[in-house]
C-alpha cells in the first residue's frame, strides 16, 4: 500500500523532471548545446505565474497563460542574443555562454524580486479519496498533463513538417540547409518548444511546491539534466523514461533507504550511466567524423 | 554580423555585471566615535556590541543590534543609567571567530567598554566567552542569540537572554505528552541544520521519557522542496503529533504537502515558525498547529515592544530583536542595582536578576542561562493566538 503511494510520488516528481529533461534533450539534439540556462527558464516561468496570480491578481488560468506565453519568447530571445552569434565557434564557448545566461537570469531575478522566497496560493486545491488512499488533484493533474504534453510532442516531431525539419537539422545541419530547410527558424522553434515545455513544468512545479525563489531552477535543472543523460541525451523518448526513472528512484530512496541519500543516488546514477553506457538508455552512439 | 558581435559583447558585459551583483557586499560599518580612556563616573557609560553586520549571518546581527539600540535609545531618553547616558561602540565580526576576537580585544583595551552585548552567532560567542573568562577582571557579557550549550560554560561573566535549543524541543515534547495527551509522535527534520537536528533529538528524548511512542523520524536536506516520500511514511503511521523543527519557508512546504495527503495530525514547531503566516499563501491548511516562541504579541509588554519596533523599522521584529532588547534591559538593570559599572559588582547583580521582560520573566540559573517560560502559540483562522505560557 505504502509502496504504491511511494511509486505515485515518484511518478509525480518524475513527470516534472521528464518535461524539463525534454527541453535539454531537444536543444542538445539540434545544436549540440547543453543549455544550462534551461533550469532558470523554469524559474522565470514560476515568477511569471506568481507575478500574474499574486501581484496582478489575475485568475489562475490567466497567470498560467502569461507564463506559457513569456517562456517561449524568452527562450527564442536567449537563443538569438546569446547562442546564435556563437554558432560557428567552439562548443565550449557555447557551453560557457549558457552558464553565463543562467547566472544572468538568476541575478536579475534576485535584483528584481529579492532573494526571499515568495509563496503562491494553491493552484489546484482539493484531493480525491478512494478507499484508504488520498490522492491530491495536483498529483493527478501533474501526471495527466505531463503525459499529454509528451504525446503531443511525439506527434509534433514525427508527424508534422516542422518536426521533420527538426529531425533533419539534428541529423545534419548543413545537408538540411542544402535541402531548403530554414535552419534559423527550426532552431528558434526548438527553443520555443523546449521553453514552452519548461513553462508547463514550472506551472506543475508551482502547483506542487508553491514557493518561488531565484535559485529554484538550479537543482531541478541539474536533476532533469541527469534524467536526459540517463535516457540518452538528444533522444525524446529517452528524456521521458529518464525523468520517470529518476523520480521513482528518488522517491523509493527517500521512502525505504534514507531520505538524506536521495540526491546522492541521482548523481550516482549519472556516474554509473556515464561509465557503463555513455550514450544513455535510448541514445544512439554516433561516432564523430574527424 | 557586426551588429551580432556588438550584441554578444553587450551580453558578455551584462554577464560580468550580474556576476558582480552576485558577490557584491557592502563595506563593514565602522564603530562609533569616542575618545579612549573616558571612564569617569560622570561621562557616558560605554558598552560594546559585537555581531555580524555583513555576510551570511548579517540578518541576525542586524536584528540583535536593532533590538538592543531600541532599548539603549529608550533608556537614554529617560535620563540614562544612574543619570549617565549610554554610548554603544559597535563592531562587525562577520560571523567569524577570529574577527570577533580582534574586535573583542579592541573593545576592551582601546575603547574601554564596561560591558558587551554579543556576540550573535554561536562560534564567535564561544571564542569571546573563552577569551573574556581569561581576563584579570572579566567584564560582564550577555548574548541575545547564541543558543549553543557551550556558550556559558567558560566564565561566570557570560550570560544569555535567549533559551537554548534543547529547551524548546523538551518543552514541545512535554506539551505533547501533558497537554495534548499524545500517544504517538513523528518528526520530519532538516539534517543539514544543527538547529533542526538539536530540536529533533531533544524532542525525541523527552517523548520517549514521557511514554510517547516515536513512530517515525524522517529527514530531508537544506533546499529540498519535495517531502512527499518521507511524509507518506509518516502519514501511514497516523501519529497524534508531528514535529517540524525548521524555519518557516521549509515548514510551509512540508505542511502544505502533508495536509494535501489528507493528514489531520496536530503539528508542532519551534521559534523558526515565527513568520509562517507572512509566507504562506494557503492558511487553510494551518490548522491544529502549535509552536513555541520567545514571546507572544498578546502580552502587553511585548505588544508595546512590537509597536515601537514597527514604528522605527517598518517591519515586524525577529525574536532575536526581542531577546536583544531584553539583554540590554538585564544589563542596565544590573548596573542600576549595583550602583556602579565595576565588572564584579555588575556580574553579581546580573546573577540576581528577577525581571519582567518582553520575552518573559527572567531569572538566571547557576550556568547563567535564563529560566523563563516559552509562549506556546497556536494558529487560528489565519492569526497567531497565545495558547498558554508553558
Amino acid at each position: 500500500m505504502i509502496f504504491i503511494s511511494q511509486l505515485i510520488n515518484g511518478v509525480h516528481v518524475g513527470s516534472i523532471y521528464a518535461l524539463v529533461a525534454l527541453g535539454y534533450s531537444m536543444v542538445y539534439g539540434i545544436i549540440k548545446l547543453i543549455n544550462f540556462a534551461h533550469g532558470d527558464i523554469i524559474m522565470v516561468a514560476s515568477y511569471a505565474v506568481w507575478y500574474g496570480a499574486v501581484r496582478m491578481g489575475l485568475p489562475t488560468w490567466a497567470a498560467i497563460l502569461l507564463s506559457i506565453v513569456i517562456c517561449p519568447l524568452l527562450g527564442m530571445l536567449i537563443e538569438k542574443i546569446a547562442y546564435k552569434p556563437l554558432r560557428g565557434s567552439a562548443r565550449i564557448s557555447l557551453l560557457i555562454t549558457a552558464i553565463g545566461v543562467s547566472f544572468l537570469l538568476q541575478n536579475l531575478a534576485r535584483m528584481i524580486f529579492t532573494a526571499t522566497p515568495q509563496s503562491l496560493p494553491a493552484l489546484i486545491p482539493g484531493k480525491l479519496s478512494v478507499g484508504p488512499w488520498t490522492l491530491s488533484y495536483t498529483t493527478l493533474v501533474t501526471i495527466a498533463v505531463a503525459v499529454v504534453m509528451m504525446l503531443c510532442l511525439n506527434l509534433l516531431v514525427s508527424r508534422t513538417k516542422m518536426g521533420k525539419a527538426m529531425r533533419a537539422v539534428s541529423e545534419d545541419t548543413e545537408a538540411a540547409q542544402l535541402m531548403g530547410i530554414n535552419v534559423n527558424h527550426t532552431i528558434s522553434f526548438t527553443f520555443a518548444i523546449g521553453s514552452g515545455l519548461a513553462a508547463v513544468a514550472a506551472v506543475l512545479y508551482c502547483c506542487s511546491y508553491p514557493q518561488v525563489s531565484p535559485t529554484m531552477g538550479s537543482l531541478l535543472g541539474l536533476k532533469a539534466f541527469v534524467a536526459a543523460v540517463l535516457g540518452g541525451i538528444g533522444s525524446i523518448p529517452g528524456a521521458m523514461v529518464g525523468g520517470f526513472v529518476i523520480g521513482i528512484a528518488e522517491s523509493l530512496t527517500k521512502g525505504y533507504i534514507h531520505s538524506g541519500l536521495a540526491d546522492a543516488l541521482v548523481f550516482l546514477i549519472l556516474i554509473v550511466v556515464l561509465i557503463v553506457r555513455p550514450a544513455g538508455l535510448m541514445g544512439v552512439h554516433r561516432p564523430e567524423k574527424v | 554580423m557586426k551588429f551580432m558581435r556588438k550584441l554578444a559583447l553587450l551580453m558578455a558585459a551584462a554577464l560580468c555585471l550580474s556576476l558582480l551583483a552576485g558577490c557584491g557586499s557592502t563595506p563593514a560599518p565602522s564603530s562609533g566615535t569616542s575618545e579612549p580612556g573616558d571612564t569617569q563616573d560622570t561621562g557616558p557609560i560605554k558598552i560594546g556590541y559585537l555581531g555580524p553586520l555583513t555576510g551570511g549571518a548579517a540578518q541576525y546581527g542586524i536584528a540583535v543590534q536593532n533590538g538592543m539600540m531600541l532599548y539603549v535609545d529608550e533608556i537614554n531618553a529617560n535620563g540614562g543609567v544612574m543619570g549617565r547616558q549610554v554610548e554603544v561602540v559597535a563592531y562587525d565580526d562577520k560571523g567569524d571567530a577570529v574577527e570577533a576576537l580582534t574586535a573583542f580585544n579592541r573593545l576592551v583595551s582601546q575603547d574601554e567598554v564596561v560591558a558587551i552585548v554579543g556576540a550573535v552567532t554561536s562560534g564567535p560567542t564561544i571564542a569571546v566567552a573563552q577569551e573574556s573568562a581569561n581576563m584579570d577582571n572579566p567584564i560582564p557579557m550577555i548574548t541575545a542569540s547564541a543558543t549553543a550549550d557551550e556558550v556559558t560554560a567558560y566564565g561566570d561573566n557570560m550570560f544569555r537572554s535567549c533559551f537554548l535549543d534543547p529547551f524548546q524541543g523538551e518543552t514541545m515534547g512535554r506539551y505533547a505528552a501533558e497537554v495534548l495527551k499524545a500517544k504517538t509522535a513523528a518528526v520530519i527534520y532538516n539534517n543539514s541544520s544543527d538547529y533542526s537536528v538539536g530540536l529533533m533529538e531533544s524532542f525525541s528524548q523527552t517523548c520517549s521519557d514521557m511514554g510517547v511512542e516515536m513512530v517515525a523520524v524522517e529527514a530531508y536536506a537544506e533546499g529540498d522542496v519535495d517531502f512527499r516520500a518521507q511524509l507518506t511514511n509518516i502519514n501511514a503511521k497516523n501519529p497524534d503529533v508531528v514535529l517540524i523543527p525548521d524555519y518557516y519557508n521549509a515548514v510551509d512546504l512540508v505542511i502544505q504537502q502533508l495536509r494535501g495527503m489528507g493528514n489531520q495530525s496536530t503539528l508542532l514547531g519551534c521559534d523558526g515558525w515565527d513568520g509562517l503566516l507572512n509566507v504562506t499563501a494557503n492558511a487553510d491548511n494551518l490548522f491544529d498547529c502549535y509552536f513555541s516562541n520567545h514571546y507572544s504579541a498578546e502580552d502587553p509588554m511585548a505588544a508595546a515592544f512590537v509597536e515601537t519596533f514597527m514604528a522605527r523599522h517598518n517591519e515586524e521584529p525577529m525574536s532575536f530583536s526581542a531577546t536583544a532588547y531584553d539583554a540590554a534591559r538585564v544589563l542596565f538593570d544590573a548596573m542600576e542595582r549595583a550602583g556602579t559599572t565595576e565588572s564584579a559588582a555588575v556580574i553579581a547583580a546580573m546573577k540576581e536578576t528577577d525581571l519582567e521582560c518582553v520575552t518573559g520573566h527572567i531569572t538566571f540559573n547557576e550556568k547563567n542561562n535564563p529560566i523563563k517560560t516559552c509562549s506556546i502559540i497556536t494558529i487560528k483562522d489565519g492569526a497567531y493566538k497565545l495558547d498558554r505560557n508553558y
